[in-house]
């Protein structure tokens, strides 16, 4: 893989001309603007980065990002990505999926190319509907929400985006959500991050979900219930008035009151993105008794998929020639004149 | 009036003749038993003879199954002759069976008056019950309309390799050598191209090779003292003239994975290859896993939506995206294939047919799956089907299915099916020079330009074949987006506009239609007359030799094998119309017969066989005879039929859960 070269672009260079089609009021035009304005900071070349999407609301949007895109079908984005991806391991592949896209109809391929390690970056959109077929309760709906097809609430238990990406396997783990201003900050340490990185959005859908998040992503006054984490900082909220800690005798997190500033005598720990158990514990924290856990929660690469596939072909290929007339006349052959060949 | 070769079913005779035309020999032993390495070396001395052959493996289903039990029998049948060879064979002639239960699962397939080979050292009370024979079959008289001939090969063998020093267990490996050696015997072969055969296996053991040499030879003296008594003899087989060259065995899924290498050097194009195991397809991931050098890079999906979906990728990248299943896995690529065809992306997936619906009949083959390759999507979705006749043929159509794949910018379907996969047959091993390349073009500059004369990007901009450009991301300045939703008819932006939507269908329609596809000729026969056996796929083998025969008896019927099911020949229709009958033969419920009826209003009549066998000759010459009812000398159906033939195995297995037929490496320790 080639160090990518740096482009210098500017947000405009981003849009299309198409017509952006979400609900106005819509949660994914934040989401977009956020990915318009991080790419140009990358330094990213419109024409090596690739949108591929599944289908929903969210999974339209690589129709308004001027760069290559992939509207594919439903739930099944991951698996295009890992084609292309092997493909061309220069590409820089961003997933956009939407809760019923990657964990209803395609969880089991979101789980893949997590354990697999395949190197790109994949926004979920969490509106915890399904957005695009009218309100159906999803995967991440909480219980009781009352949808057309759950008209007396649901009762199924909702899936946690960033625990099941962590379980599945995911290097990295990162959380944001539409309107936050830190979003681009995620966007970019999540491209930073050679390998599957998996970035949770919560998106209002101002339709059929409006405001679910508010209690922690409401444009004012919800700032003292964001655990914004940053590695090597404490883990502090609330304007610094409150903290998490590490329960040594349950082995859970608590959280904490901080007295004049002294975070250190509260308990309150440092987080190190690296720490799986607690990027475990980060990933599972209720919301309600805790803040929101928001920004990078885990990030500890390994090696990607694409580079050992890489790897595997140059070792089984080395020293071997590529001469298909030899392959063809392999194994148990003879020529008609009766003399026996070695099996060459 | 021809007569009957004087091997043809049905016509019992005492023993082999001295100079027969053909003889189907079967190998059936306890998987244990190494029957896959003595078919194949039998096999190969079958081929250095001259003759010309084809055969089947027939391994058990189970993985490991328990020694000596029915459901353990692993079987190798050879077809051979000095007459061109299309199947491998109706009933043997000739049955070899290690012990009781290979006994009792090939027996019935047996030809009437037909020889057993059994080896009573393996007759034991044990084995015995374990094939659920209350009485031993050597001794009870049961086996009364057939030559038997039982001997202790088991006891033959320890003796002739007693000089080596191993123990019982080791030295009873070498069983097989011994009984391939009898064959050799048997057939008039030599042994030398075996004896170097293992020289070179065993070369890091030479007393193994030794023991085994030592084995074979005494099969051999074996068969020339016992000729003097009993039904043993020796027979000649004349070889068959064929062009000089260089020629190998190979099975369909061989043919299909060297074939899609060399389409892919064909295309000048990395091959990706996206798979997810499923008999009888998993053969084609294996084979290309190891050849990587090849610029083939292999995945192993986490199911078969995301094995296409990947190959879709990847073609979208600048690969050729290749995918391959069998019929319940093919349904859930389904969609995916679908999104192929709207984007209009290369790809090519190979679904090896087996029996089904549902799981089916996992280890059994069948042509099944044609209406879920040429119909079986949402909405209009044409897609080209290509058909292989036998696993030869597979080689030239895998090429064939990628050159459709990259010149038309279209998924391309490739039918094999499970007999195809497995069967071996000899092949004349092809210069990949003398194929024509069809290198695959990308896009890199704009293709149009607008009323200012600006050059413009026009995604979805047709050539004279009425494909789209293939445009790999990361080309500068074509930045582009496609997917699913109807786009617009130059641009693929997302269009649903009512005209648009039925000119984006006519172009679909007409450009997988106008897919250059050679007129069809008649295999056998003359271009018109009384009937026309049609034929696809791999009822190619006894189509041929059943046409063959009735043409030997006078009758006025001609084969035609149709390659390219979508699009058909355009000269197919009225070719079938010069015919008064057309009959085509399916191993479904006459999936073809309906397609060809639609597209060229032709009273196809459909002769229809699902039982996850295939054809035989016999069945195949009857059906033809019915059609000369009156003709002197022919009454139809004058030839007997017999039910058995492989594949065919009787213990009862297939339950899909342990469905996947391990390799002959696998199953049998050799010898
Ligand atoms: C195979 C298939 N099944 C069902 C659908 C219908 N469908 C489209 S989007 C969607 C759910 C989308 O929900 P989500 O992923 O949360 O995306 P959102 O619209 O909320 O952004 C469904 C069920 C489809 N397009 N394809
Ligand atoms: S339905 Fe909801 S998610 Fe979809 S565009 Fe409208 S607001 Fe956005
Ligand atoms: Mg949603």
């Amino acid at each position: 893989m080639n160090a990518p070269v740096k482009i210098e672009t500017t947000l405009k260079d981003w849009e299309t001309d198409q017509e952006v089609r979400w609900c106005p009021g819509c949660g994914d035009y934040a989401i977009l603007k956020a990915v318009q304005r991080t790419l140009p900071q990358l330094g990213a070349d419109p024409a090596n980065t690739v949108f591929i999407s599944g289908i929903g609301c969210s999974s339209r949007f690589p129709y308004y990002v001027e760069s290559y895109g992939f509207h594919t079908i439903h739930g099944r984005a991951p698996a295009f990505a890992t084609g292309a991806k092997l493909a061309n391991p220069d590409l820089d592949i961003w997933l956009v999926t939407g809760d019923g896209d990657g964990l209803s109809i395609g969880g089991n391929h979101l789980m893949h190319v997590l354990r697999r390690n395949v190197n790109m970056q994949i926004m979920l959109f969490n509106n915890e509907i399904y957005g695009l077929t009218k309100g159906q309760a999803s995967p991440t709906s909480r219980e009781g929400t009352k949808s057309p097809s759950t008209p007396i609430g649901s009762y199924d238990h909702p899936a946690r985006p960033a625990a099941f990406a962590l379980g599945a396997g995911a290097r990295f783990v990162g959380r944001g959500f539409d309107v936050s201003k830190h979003l681009p900050d995620v966007l970019k340490a999540a491209h930073a991050h050679q390998g599957a990185a998996f970035i949770e959005i919560f998106q209002n859908c101002i339709v059929y979900n409006k405001d679910v998040f508010n209690d922690f992503a409401a444009p004012k006054g919800a700032e003292d219930q964001q655990l914004w984490l940053e590695n090597g900082k404490p883990m502090l909220f609330a304007k610094e008035s409150k903290g998490i800690a590490l329960n040594r005798d349950t082995l859970s997190l608590e959280v904490v009151d901080v007295v004049d500033g002294d975070w250190e005598a509260a308990g309150v720990i440092v987080h190190d993105v690296t720490n799986r158990s607690i990027a475990h514990m980060l990933v599972e924290m209720p919301f309600g008794p805790f803040p929101m856990a928001l920004g990078v929660l885990y990030d500890d690469p390994k090696p990607t998929f694409e580079a050992a596939a890489l790897a595997e072909k140059a070792a089984a290929s080395e020293g071997k020639e590529a001469n298909l007339a030899k392959l063809l006349g392999k194994g148990q052959t003879w020529t008609v004149d009766g003399t026996a060949q070695d099996p060459v | 009036m021809a007569t009957a070769a004087p091997n043809d079913p049905g016509l019992p005779q005492d023993g082999l003749p001295d100079t027969p035309e053909s003889v189907v020999v079967r190998f059936a032993g306890d998987s244990g038993d190494g029957m896959q390495l003595t078919g194949g070396q039998f096999t190969l001395s079958t081929a250095l003879a001259g003759n010309d052959l084809a055969t089947f493996p027939d391994f058990p289903a189970e993985i490991r199954a328990p020694q000596g039990t029915l459901f353990g029998v692993s079987a190798f049948q050879i077809n051979f002759g000095s007459r061109e060879i299309n199947t491998a064979g109706d009933a043997p002639d000739v049955l070899v069976a290690m012990n009781p239960a290979a006994l009792k699962v090939n027996l019935a397939a047996l030809k009437p008056g037909g020889l057993i080979i059994a080896d009573t050292g393996a007759f034991t009370k044990r084995n015995l019950e374990k094939a659920k024979y209350a009485a031993n079959p050597l001794e009870d008289g049961s086996l009364g309309k057939f030559d038997v001939l039982a001997f202790d090969i088991s006891e033959k063998t320890i003796e002739a390799v007693k000089p080596y020093g191993l123990g019982n267990k080791d030295a009873l490996r070498s069983k097989n050598m011994w009984t391939l050696g009898l064959a050799l015997w048997m057939f008039d072969r030599p042994r030398d191209p075996i004896h170097d055969w293992l020289k070179s296996k065993f070369k890091s053991k030479p007393e193994i090779a030794d023991a085994n040499i030592a084995a074979l030879d005494a099969g051999h003296a074996y068969g020339e003292t016992a000729e003097l008594a009993g039904p043993l003899k020796q027979v000649h087989i004349d070889p068959v003239p064929s062009e000089p060259g260089l020629y190998r065995t190979v099975t369909g899924a061989e043919a299909v994975s060297l074939g899609l290498v060399a389409g892919a050097q064909l295309a000048e194009l990395p091959m990706f290859f996206g798979g997810y195991p499923i008999t009888p397809a998993s053969a084609i991931l294996h084979h290309l896993a190891r050849l990587k050098e090849y610029d083939v890079t292999t995945f192993q999906a986490e199911d078969e939506i995301a094995a296409v979906c990947a190959a879709i990728g990847a073609s979208y990248a600048g690969s050729l995206g290749v995918t391959s299943s069998s019929g319940p896995g093919i349904a859930l690529k389904t969609e995916a294939i679908g999104l192929g065809i709207m984007t209009e992306l290369p790809l090519v997936i190979v679904n090896s047919q087996r029996g089904g619906p549902s799981t089916g009949l996992p280890t059994k083959t069948e042509q099944s799956d044609l209406y879920q390759a040429v119909y079986g999507r949402n909405g209009d979705a044409p897609m080209p089907v290509i058909a292989a006749s036998s696993p030869s043929d597979a080689f030239d159509v895998a090429i064939e299915a990628c050159r459709i794949a990259v010149q038309y910018m279209t998924p391309v379907m490739l039918l094999t099916d499970g007999y195809i996969a497995n069967a071996a047959e000899p092949w004349k091993v092809p210069d990949p020079a003398s194929y024509t390349p069809f290198p695959a073009s990308f896009l890199t500059e704009k293709n149009a330009q607008d009323d200012d004369g600006e050059g413009v990007f026009l995604p979805y901009k047709r050539d004279d074949k009425g494909a789209r450009p293939w445009v790999k991301p990361g080309t500068p300045g074509l930045m582009h987006r496609i997917g699913g939703i109807e786009k617009h008819e130059l641009t693929g932006n997302i269009d649903y506009s009512p005209d648009n939507h039925q000119r984006m269908t006519d172009l679909r329609k007409g450009k997988v239609e106008g897919i250059a596809v050679p007129d069809q000729e008649v295999c056998l026969g003359n271009t018109s007359g009384k009937l026309a056996v049609v034929g696809w796929g791999s009822t190619y083998g006894p189509i041929h030799r059943a046409v063959d025969n009735a043409r030997r008896k006078g009758l006025d019927v001609s084969h035609i094998h149709v390659r390219h099911i979508w699009p058909m020949p355009a000269n197919l229709g009225e070719l079938l119309h010069g015919f008064e009958h057309v009959l085509v033969p399916e191993m479904n419920t006459g999936q073809f017969k309906t397609v060809l009826r639609d597209q060229f209003l032709v009273d196809a009549t459909p002769l229809t066989k699902i039982s996850g066998q295939p054809f035989q000759i016999a069945e195949l010459e009857e059906a033809i005879g019915k059609y000369f009812d009156g003709v002197e000398g022919n009454e139809g159906g004058q030839v007997l039929v017999n039910d058995d033939q492989l594949p065919h195995l009787e213990a009862g297995h297939d339950d899909g859960s342990l469905n996947d037929t391990a390799s002959p490496q696998s199953q049998e320790h050799g010898s």
